[in-house]
């Protein structure tokens, strides 16, 4: 049988990811530009992955779209919602996955995930900036800190600071009073983590959190928030280094579905 | 520049009104039109003879105004027709400018401003300045201050009734003392400001009218049980202006009988009026943001969707012969009803009308109905089984609404449907 390579590609609203699946099961390539819909991150990502693997649009036996940007892309044969494409991905990576959470840029979801690796269930968070990456960005920006530093730092906490207000502009005036106040930077960044995982677990918990729990999107290579996370739900969490390419990855598992 | 000068400079709307194709509509559909329009208009001549004209709230019982043949505009229904209309934004805003906050029911705060003297560009939604106004407060405490505002502003009379929050499933005896008993000084209040009495035969014949516009409309809203449907369920949403403006005239219950009659008619010939084959049926929860119904739509029609059950529809069905039965029936409104209630609604609206999912709107608007709709939503789904979707909008205000949001809500609510549809063959 001929090898089939599929593309997933998932624009999101800060990051364009592609990955290509040979056969449905070994990951051949991977990309992530860091700017997302409407902008050139698409196509830059789609060429580098394409370039990384070897191969051509020509090669691809099936090209799946999801995302905020997944309509405006001629290039795929499909589009399908990133709610979809996280459950599979995070199946495709934990077999066991009933539970995936996703911290993207600007939203946050919880997903029940059937034993099959399908989606059962939902919630995303309201319009709201509150517990998602957007949330973190504006906050490292306060504390002059590089978002990818908040997990090392926020570790290094000794006291427990509350930042009590989901809004991220009242958090943001909170954070600014602590540092008036003297406050040391990781304890705040702690009370930062805690607050995400608050508002992150309330979601989760409206779906119900059944093991095992993967946490996939951006934010998850943030630490600080996946422990906060474990604390406040009561569990172990899971992600991997492929966290952030988990919509990429199940859009390509459905483009393999597609063609087979 | 007075309010009215300020009313006419107003640029007419930046976002024009939606280019309407033009749809042959049945018989029934343009006998109801009719009706909401004659509404209109008769308030509008009324007030150019002189006659007095009143505004009134969704759930004060029309039948009193009726009997006493006075000319009622309904603000709510006015607000939904200008929101439709894209006039939703400027009018909030000029709401705001003159201090009313914008976290306000939009409704209110469309209508304060045209209250102010502001018009619409919605010409059809036009209503004279009120001389009295009829606020009942069964579906929420916000309509209270906006009538005590609206009353101010013209220095008007006021007739209030005051239907609470009931925290159980059953009305009981005291209750409907207490709402009847505020019934009977409203119909007093109503004779001074006429100078007429109250008409006991006349009021029962108005009763004949609105039980028969109330069989009509459940008759037309269990059209959607059958699978597949006769009609889309989207259609309600258009009726409800029926409903709302004129349940108690003859007019109105032969437009409704109309329609179920062309229904029937549907169901024989296998015909819909659902634009496209109907793929899933899903329950849509909570009032429409009506400035977006087109992106509302759009995802529905892609995918196959036909709303089956709209939560609010069956509420407007006011059944009863007297005061007293007036004062049970308007008791029970969709948010003054306890949540074990307000679960069982919906749970049974589901199993009739056969769901496969439901869709639900966190309304900015409307606190009383979306502040406790995630504890409702949890048992009902928990009861049924069915994927369900929340997405946030606002009835009346466009700015609070996003379609791509919205549409990857639905096309993963689609997903979720298909997923459980395969299992269920599998497991066959
Ligand atoms: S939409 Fe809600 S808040 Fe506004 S008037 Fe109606 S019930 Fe009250």
């Amino acid at each position: 049988m001929n090898t089939l390579y599929t593309m997933g590609i998932d624009i999101g609203s800060t990051a364009s990811k592609c990955v290509i699946l040979k056969d449905g099961k070994e990951i051949v390539s991977k990309s992530l530009v860091s700017v997302g819909a409407g902008t050139s991150g698409p196509s830059r990502a789609i060429a580098e992955v394409l370039e990384n693997g070897g191969l051509k649009r020509e090669d691809m036996a099936f090209v799946l779209a999801t995302g905020y940007g997944r309509n405006s892309l001629e290039i795929a044969d499909k589009q399908m919602s990133e709610l979809s494409c996280h459950a599979h991905g995070a199946h495709f990576l934990f077999p066991n996955v009933h539970t995936v959470i996703d911290i993207g840029g600007q939203d946050a979801k919880v997903l029940h995930v059937g034993d099959d690796g399908n989606l059962v269930n939902f919630v995303m968070n309201d319009k709201c900036a509150a517990g998602t990456g957007r949330f973190l960005d504006v906050m490292a920006r306060v504390l002059e800190v590089d978002v990818g530093d908040l997990a090392g730092l926020g570790a290094k906490s000794q006291v427990q600071v509350e930042i009590s207000s989901t809004c991220t502009v009242f958090a943001e005036s909170e954070v600014i009073s602590q540092l008036a106040k003297g406050t040391d930077r990781c304890d705040i960044i702690d009370g930062i983590h805690r607050s995400v995982a608050g508002r992150v677990g309330g979601l989760a918990r409206r779906v119900g959190v059944q093991p095992d729990v993967v946490m996939t999107g951006g934010v998850a290579r943030n630490c600080g928030v996946l422990h906060a996370l474990e604390k406040e739900l009561n569990t172990e969490i899971q992600t991997s280094p492929l966290a952030q390419y988990n919509g990429a990855l199940g859009a390509a598992l459905f483009a393999f579905e597609k063609c087979r | 520049m007075n309010d009215k000068e300020k009313a006419e400079q107003a640029p007419v709307s930046a976002e024009a009104a939606p280019v309407k194709k033009k749809k042959t509509q049945s018989p029934g559909v343009l006998a109801l039109q009719k009706v909401v329009n004659d509404v209109y208009q008769a308030a509008r001549d009324a007030k150019k003879e002189g006659k007095l004209v009143g505004w009134s709230s969704s759930k004060f019982p029309c039948e009193i105004a009726e009997t006493f043949d006075l000319n009622v505009v309904y603000p709510e229904n006015q607000a939904a027709g200008i929101a439709a209309h894209h006039d939703d934004t400027r009018l909030c805003t000029i709401a705001e400018n003159e201090g009313y906050d914008a976290d306000i029911c939009s409704y209110a705060r469309i209508n304060l401003a045209y209250a102010m003297g502001n018009e619409t560009t919605n010409e059809g939604r036009r209503m004279p300045m009120p001389d009295f106004v009829l606020c009942c407060n069964n579906i929420c405490n916000c309509m209270t201050k906006w009538y005590e505002n609206i009353a101010r502003i013209h220095n008007i009379p006021l007739i209030m009734v005051d239907i609470p929050y009931s925290n159980y499933p059953e009305v009981d005896d005291d209750f409907v003392a207490y709402v009847r008993g505020q019934f009977d000084i409203a119909i007093k209040q109503l004779e001074e400001l006429t100078g007429k009495k109250f008409d006991e035969e006349k009021f029962k014949r108005v009763c004949g009218y609105a039980n028969r516009t109330a069989n009509a409309w459940l008759k037309v809203c269990d059209y959607l049980q059958y699978k597949p449907s006769p009609m889309s369920g989207f259609d309600l949403f258009n009726h409800m202006a029926d409903v709302v403006t004129a349940r108690g005239k003859k007019e109105t219950a032969e437009a409704f009988e109309l329609l179920a009659s062309e229904l029937e008619e549907n169901l024989k010939t296998g015909k819909s009026t659902l634009p496209f084959p109907e793929q899933h049926r899903i329950m849509m929860e909570g009032i429409p943001p009506w400035p977006h119904l087109r992106e509302l739509f759009k995802p529905l029609k892609e995918h196959g969707l036909n709303v089956t059950a709209v939560v609010y529809a069956p509420a407007f069905a006011f059944r009863f012969n007297d005061v007293e039965g007036m004062a049970r029936s308007y008791a029970v409104a969709p948010n003054s009803v306890c949540l074990e209630k307000g679960v069982d609604w919906r749970s049974q609206l589901c199993k009739d009308n056969k769901v496969d999912g439901a869709l639900v709107h966190y309304n900015r608007a409307c606190k009383a109905w979306s502040g406790y709709m995630p504890e409702m939503q949890r048992r009902w789904q928990n009861e049924l089984g069915i994927p369900v979707v929340g997405y946030d909008g606002d009835q009346a205000d466009s700015r609070n609404f996003n379609a791509a949001q919205y549409e990857t809500r639905v096309q993963a609510l689609v997903e979720a449907m298909e997923e459980a549809d395969r299992k269920k063959e599998s497991g066959k």
